[in-house]
């Protein structure tokens, strides 16, 4: 650490996000990737062998791609150097899609900061207001009822789901594939059907909130999962024969993108490309929360870290949340959906019209919101890109006094250059795909 | 794992949580990451401006800013988070982009959002806001923004 702050300051100050010129950079600095951002240290430096020094600024371009390409999944910039054809060294620029949000959540009662969260990692709506949930009720001490649990569960893989058929999907697309673009639409527009008559919304659901969801089940809830997942995993041998063994398909993504768990660790990347370098480490299996110890799983691993392992993960992902989907369905307790706490819960709607202190009560929740006691928590959960979580701190009052959501899109996104590094510039389009970013996530 | 001594522990929530003083930060998340904590899976920071009174253990003097750092061990399945008082005089904490790489982008949204300073910090820029940005957008003392909304006597569309 430098001792003095002005010469910190100096030296630390405010910049400009560019790439510096590649003359008078030391070789040694290229492998690690000088002036690019998002870079590997001193202590895990790439492989000398594969950086070409001899590559002098006048013979190598740097070209943005995005922020409005199509392909980068909303407003990613990837700034790349090119060799040709060759990717040298890349970097990320995130921050055009900053909403302020963990701002705006400050400002928000917890009652109301699910409406906020939601709206950051718009693929998977619910698994957000599931952290935000989680870390409020944490910090409240409530202990929801078994079908609150089993509820949120249901939802939570329906989620995952329909955000990995999504991913399919687009990456698909990225790699030509339209066809899978079309069949992926298709099948999720399944499960957001599901969500519209759940919740009343596709996405930004606002349903599951602290102290449990926001209504039970709709009547015949399970008949129509039945047909989502059975119909999905029929399909899913379709996809099968359609992707997985095609020689193109395979040619594209085998040995493209690679990570090694080292780097993968030392980048704090969760999720697929955790598990795609062999590490079973979901957090539904490893650290569980909600149910997920009651219910039988297998946890999908990869072996090479490539673009190939992280489309295998997140397609037997799919036939793994069906399977926990099928029996939350079987086991789905009976009971309440929301905790009986009048603290959090307002009375429900009938009483209303017979009791006045239920009126004043539920304006009272409605209006200031309930008090949660003083404290700090740290929660997460498995969202369908990693590690999602929530460091939540209460002062006491109705509104969080500070509300961080680590998104696993903002913190994966670290470990694209290194996948990126010595690749050619087409499987940059399939390797920023397999990263599966979302950017409303990371940028918040 | 054992904490090196003389750093005062609590639990928040059933959670482990370590309060180093800011010289000593660096040299307790080395020992923790020689402990077996191999990834940092959340950085972040707190102002805590308009909320001094906030319970601490004893021999910690509450500063204006909190780093929290989470760190995470695979191998044993457990957590932990380093909460570091930071003064505003000299907002500066050292970075553990040597440690963790993966700290890289989560320090510069810190140093964008609340203006900490990392030392050793490969290229501490914003992240987030835009670079000519003034002022850190989740100090408490930095405003809401607003846009004025009128309902009543509004004009007519022409």
């Amino acid at each position: 650490m430098t001792d003095d702050p002005i010469d910190l300051v100096k030296e630390t100050d405010e910049g400009g996000q560019e790439l510096l010129p590649r003359a008078g950079t030391p070789p040694e600095e290229l492998s690690r990737e000088k002036g690019s951002v998002l870079r590997v240290p001193e202590a895990m430096p790439g492989d000398p062998a594969h950086v070409d020094v001899e590559v002098p600024d006048d013979e190598t371009m740097i070209i943005n791609f995005g922020p409005q390409h199509p392909s980068t999944h909303g407003v990613l910039r990837l700034m790349m150097e090119l060799d040709g054809e060759t990717v040298l060294r890349s970097k990320p620029v995130i921050g055009y899609l900053h909403t302020g949000m963990e701002k705006t959540g400050e400002e928000l009662t917890y009652q109301q900061g699910s409406t906020n969260v939601t709206r950051m990692d718009y693929l998977s709506p619910l698994t957000n207001e599931l952290v935000f949930s989680m870390a409020a009720e944490a910090l409240l001490g409530i202990e929801l009822p078994q079908r609150a649990v089993w509820i949120r569960m249901l939802l939570a893989e329906m989620q995952r789901v329909a955000s990995h058929l999504m991913w399919l999907a687009t990456n698909g697309m990225d790699l030509g594939s339209t066809t899978m673009m079309i069949f992926g639409f298709r099948e999720r527009e399944m499960v957001l059907g599901f969500f519209e008559k759940t919740t009343g919304l596709r996405m930004n659901h606002n349903f599951i909130r602290p102290g449990g969801t926001a209504a039970d089940l709709p009547d015949g809830w399970e008949d129509d999962v039945a047909v989502i997942i059975d119909t999905i995993e029929a399909r899913l041998d379709d996809y099968d024969q359609l992707i997985t063994g095609q020689p193109i398909f395979r040619e594209r993504t085998e040995g493209v993108g690679a990570i090694t768990a080292e780097e993968a660790l030392a980048l704090s990347a969760t999720g697929p490309i955790l598990r795609s370098t062999g590490i079973a480490w979901d957090l539904r299996r490893t650290m569980p929360y909600l149910d997920y110890d009651k219910v039988d799983f297998d946890v999908i691993v990869g072996t090479f870290g490539d673009n190939f392992d992280r489309y295998a993960i997140r397609f037997n992902e799919v036939r793994e949340s069906i399977k926990i989907i099928r029996q939350v369905v079987e086991r789905m307790p009976v009971g309440d959906y929301r905790v009986q706490d009048k603290k959090v819960t307002p009375p429900p709607r009938a009483r209303i019209d017979e009791s006045m202190e239920a009126l004043i009560h539920h304006f009272k929740i409605f209006t200031e919101g309930f008090k949660v006691p003083e404290g700090e928590v740290y929660t997460a959960i498995e969202s369908p890109r990693g590690e999602i979580g929530c460091y939540m701190v209460s002062d006491g009052s109705a509104k969080p006094y500070r509300m961080h959501i680590r998104g696993p899109s903002f913190v994966n996104m670290q470990s694209l250059p290194v996948m990126l590094r010595g690749g050619l510039v087409a499987d940059a389009i399939a390797t920023t795909s397999s990263v599966d970013p979302v950017m409303g996530e990371s940028d918040r | 794992m054992s904490v090196p001594v003389s750093v005062p522990t609590s639990t928040s929530t059933g959670q482990e949580v370590v309060f180093p003083p800011l010289a000593d930060y660096h040299e307790t998340v080395t020992s923790y990451k020689v402990a077996g904590f191999a990834m940092l899976s959340d950085l972040t920071a707190v102002d805590y401006l308009v909320h001094p009174g906030r319970t601490l253990p004893d021999g910690v003097a509450a500063e204006r800013f909190e780093v929290v750092a989470s760190l995470l061990s695979l191998s044993a399945a457990r957590r932990v988070r380093v909460r570091v008082q930071v003064p505003e005089e000299a907002a500066v904490i050292s970075s553990l982009w040597d440690l963790y790489p993966g700290a890289e982008a989560l320090e510069r949204e810190v140093f964008d959002m609340f203006g900490i300073r990392f030392g050793g910090h490969p290229d501490l820029t914003r992240i987030l806001m835009p670079e000519d940005w003034e002022g850190y957008p989740l100090r408490k003392d930095y405003g809401v923004g607003r846009v004025p909304v009128q309902f009543k006597a509004a004009p007519g569309p022409r």
